[in-house]
């Protein structure tokens, strides 16, 4: 009932602030609850799907996310996450939490930078072009035009999305973002939405990994995704609505609270 | 023009897959919830333990298994069902932008959608976590 309550939280206040829910998921189960990271890993991709895939009810008819650079960056992290599903499997219950307390740290301080939008109109990069990824979008009736930049480079950083994404059951919205703004120079609009599609067919890859193992309890999915759905429904609606800077600025702060708690219980051992 | 359709069609893509996650997901959810109250009915004064990791047992991991004790309305494998239509959700829509950018005769991109839609089913179905 606990979990429940809190995952809808969770829920909403993923979808609220962009950064899915993974993120609170694992540190209320692992030090709220006690439970064993594995198995709060892999509820917790459960928690992406449905967030991700939940999420999608606001922002499809907008329009805005680009299908065609997502496909394409797919290739790299559901590989990614393939890879990352492995490495979970040979690895410590230490260091896994130790890198999933620096991810969080790097996650709050990413979604608390400000927004700043890149100059549309830039030079056409050749790769771009030749797999046609510039695209378009509309805001209050007047066309943005974009380009895409380094490919190559956007597509490597989402490898190590993707791999984290399979090592630490999040969605690592956070890495999907810095590729696309800063690597790739995409307009943050398209960049946020493709991220959200993208979070769903990674999280995906690894989940089916994760289900195979045994690391997906259905007593302990089920609060959680019972609580989640309705959160993301209900944060995605409240997202058009409300000015979410200070809701922001806050999460921000207690995901890294809890990114040092992480890092501290795993150092010690007590997880 | 060419271009005005091309994009037309893109949005419509968007759209259908946008339908298609928020049905899987309802779809899901809804049978886990069923699950759960089935699940709770049965096991109303057990307490579970999830301190130690032991892993699940083989009749839910195995995707033809979930699904023979999801038919005989078992709770536990019942919710499990459910999260394997939550995983597949994601895999539909690749599977729906291959059929897209096949009717856009988009060559380039059905093939993009192909690989992806491989990498999955072959992570889902292969055992290539095992």
């Amino acid at each position: 009932m606990i979990i429940f309550g809190s995952s809808f939280a969770a829920g909403l206040l993923g979808a609220l602030t962009g950064l899915g829910g993974g993120v609170v998921i694992i540190p209320l189960l692992t030090l709220g609850f006690g439970i064993n990271i594995k198995y709060a890993v892999g509820t917790s991709l459960i928690a992406v799907i449905a967030t991700s895939s939940g999420a999608a009810a606001s922002y499809v008819k907008e329009g805005i996310s680009n299908i065609r650079i997502g496909m394409f960056l797919e290739i790299a992290t559901t590989i990614g996450a393939i890879s990352g599903a492995h490495i979970a499997g040979l690895v410590s219950t230490e260091v896994v939490a130790v890198t999933f307390g620096i991810v969080l740290i790097f996650s709050a301080f990413v979604s608390g930078r400000r927004k700043e939008e890149f100059a549309t109109g830039v030079e056409a990069n050749k790769t771009a072009s030749y797999l046609r990824m510039n695209g378009k979008y509309t805001l209050e009736h007047d066309e943005v035009h974009y380009t895409v930049k380094n490919v190559p480079g956007g597509f490597g950083v989402m490898y190590i999305a993707g791999a984290l994404s399979g090592l630490l059951g999040i969605g690592s919205g956070a890495f999907k973002v810095i590729a696309m703004d800063y690597i790739m120079k995409l307009p943050f609009r398209v960049s946020t939405t493709t991220s959200n599609f993208m979070i769903g067919v990674t999280a995906a890859a690894s989940a089916g990994i994760y289900l195979q193992k045994g690391y997906i309890d259905p007593g302990l999915s089920m609060p959680v995704v019972l609580g989640i759905l309705p959160g993301a429904l209900i944060g995605s609606k409240l997202l058009v609505r409300f000015r979410t800077k200070w809701l922001r600025i806050i999460f921000a702060l207690v995901i890294t609270i809890l990114g040092i708690e992480m890092i501290s219980n795993g150092i010690s051992g007590n997880l | 023009m060419k271009h005005l359709i091309k994009k037309i069609r893109d949005k419509d893509i968007e759209y259908r897959m946008g339908m298609l996650l928020i049905s899987g997901v309802s779809l899901s959810g809804f049978i886990v919830l069923i699950g759960s109250i089935i699940y709770l009915y049965q096991n109303k004064y057990v307490t579970s333990d999830y301190n130690i990791f032991l892993g699940e047992p083989e009749r839910l991991r195995n995707l033809y298994d979930i699904i023979k004790g999801a038919f005989l309305l078992r709770g536990r494998e019942l919710i499990q069902f459910g999260l394997v239509i939550l995983i597949a959700t994601p895999v539909a829509r690749v599977l729906f932008a291959v059929i897209g950018f096949y009717m856009e005769k988009d060559r380039l991109y059905t093939a993009v959608s192909i690989v992806v839609l491989m990498i999955l089913l072959l992570s889902l179905f292969a055992g290539v976590g095992k």
